[in-house]
């Protein structure tokens, strides 16, 4: 058993690699419903996030993935792609409108924007990750759901977050997988989320006077929890600092199924 | 006849690419939006295409700031000359596709009397919403409770879609919105 499990992230890139953005649904890992103490309270008075069951890629999107996307929807190529969907950044790591830099295509595709990354899940008829989904496998350790107290675990992933970032990128799928075999979660990229724009915590609106009357309705700008999850919080003041067009080195992305 | 076809096709498909061509790279009427606005037409995010627009988001339910958002919009109209407000119209863009259908819409607009031949109220699914949340720059979540929590911005679109300028301030108009809409 633990053979098999072990080879299938082998089968999976040979797979990837030879038919280059080809997902089909066996990609992606199931992840149980769950009610979870959250760092962003899902409104002012709430502390426990629920997230139905959903899947979630087991991989992020490695380069030849989005290649073979690229491929297919021209208009997200780095020479047409509209200015008011990505940066001028976007892709341009890549050797050519159209090629990734050889032997790149098993790392993980960065340097594509929200925008980008949402029409990608789109075209696989999947989604982004919500926040709430995205930080509830992240609390996954590679034998409990919610290993968020073990100090061991958080120290491995802090450890992560402390090393400076090498210059190639790793490829995906060669970290240990979690406990629904999802892997890469911590110690490769950043990963964008669906609902970027509810992360609610930007500078911009800290420096309002009054948020609750000035900008915003229903109610106030919420807080975050669990003040000293560092990993988690790093995530967020990340995600929060990034427009649904910025592209980044280290911003990469995984594409999510089910209800939201 | 085959002849034909293909001409048609190849006619067809330059149209089209001299449709997306024709949009300024930094405009927002490149997202394939599908709107239905309160009369239960299909719309795209151009309802109001070659005319300068306020565009803005908001939830029908919502008590407290959302019917501040018209009344801002009221006062900026009423700060221009009756000859640059006849020129400017208004879009508005729901959080809550589920709840602002296009009849609650409709009463929205007779509730608060907004004169549609000048003012769009709109919905559009869950996804499209985020898109132009996202392209606006507003920031929302859906709370439990089925409420919306978001940042009330005010954005002016050129005719061609692209984003002129902005504000974020409540109840009366912008003065600096006001200013740029006059030039």
């Amino acid at each position: 058993m633990m053979r098999a499990s072990a080879l299938l992230p082998v089968l999976l890139a040979t797979f990837a690699a030879a038919a280059p953005g080809v997902t089909s649904a066996s990609d992606r890992a199931r992840v149980p419903g769950a009610s979870f103490a959250t760092i962003l309270p899902p409104a002012p008075d709430a502390k426990v996030a629920t997230v139905p069951a959903f899947e979630l890629d087991r991989t992020p999107v490695t380069n030849a993935q989005f290649a073979a996307f690229v491929a297919a929807n021209p208009r997200w190529r780095r020479d047409r792609v509209a200015r008011v969907f990505a940066d001028s950044a976007y892709l341009q790591h890549w050797s050519s409108a159209t090629q990734p830099g050889r032997g790149t295509g098993n790392q993980p595709v960065t340097q594509v924007s929200w925008f980008a990354a949402k029409a990608y899940c789109e075209a696989q008829g999947a989604r982004l990750p919500s926040w709430h989904e995205w930080e509830w496998v992240a609390a996954a350790s590679a034998t409990q759901r919610d290993a968020r107290q073990d100090p061991a675990w958080r120290q491995t992933i802090l450890d992560w977050y402390a090393r400076p970032a090498s210059s190639a990128l790793p490829d995906v799928g060669t970290s240990e997988a979690n406990v629904y075999g999802i892997r890469d979660v911590h110690g490769l990229v950043w990963e964008w989320v669906l609902d970027l724009g509810s992360m609610m915590v930007s500078g911009d609106n800290r420096e309002q006077g009054d948020p609750d009357l000035a900008k915003f309705c229903g109610s106030g700008a919420l807080s975050l929890e669990q003040k000293d999850n560092y990993a988690m919080l790093m995530r967020i003041a990340t995600l929060s600092s990034m427009k649904a067009t910025y592209t980044s080195k280290t911003m990469g992305f995984r594409c999510a199924a089910g209800p939201e | 006849m085959k002849r034909m076809a293909a001409l048609l096709l190849a006619f067809l498909f330059a149209v089209d690419v001299v449709a997306k061509e024709s949009d300024p790279p930094e405009s927002i009427y490149q997202l394939d939006a599908r709107l239905t606005d309160q009369s239960g037409n299909a719309r795209g995010l151009d309802v109001y295409r070659d005319t300068r627009v306020l565009i803005t988001m908001f939830y029908g339910s919502c008590q407290a700031t959302c019917p501040l958002i018209i009344d801002t919009l009221r006062s900026t109209e009423r700060g221009l000359s009756p000859e640059q407000r006849a020129k400017l119209r208004v879009l508005m863009i729901s959080f809550d596709p589920e709840r602002d259908t296009p009849r609650a819409l409709a009463e929205i607009a007779a509730t608060r009397r907004i004169d549609t031949t000048r003012w769009t109220l709109a919905t559009a699914d869950a996804e499209t919403v985020r898109s132009i949340a996202a392209l606006l720059d507003v920031q929302y979540r859906r709370l439990p409770s089925g409420e919306f929590s978001h940042t009330a911005v005010i954005t002016v679109l050129s005719p061609g879609g692209e984003i002129e300028a902005r504000s974020t301030k409540l109840g009366r108009a912008d003065p600096e919105l006001l200013e740029h809409l006059r030039r």
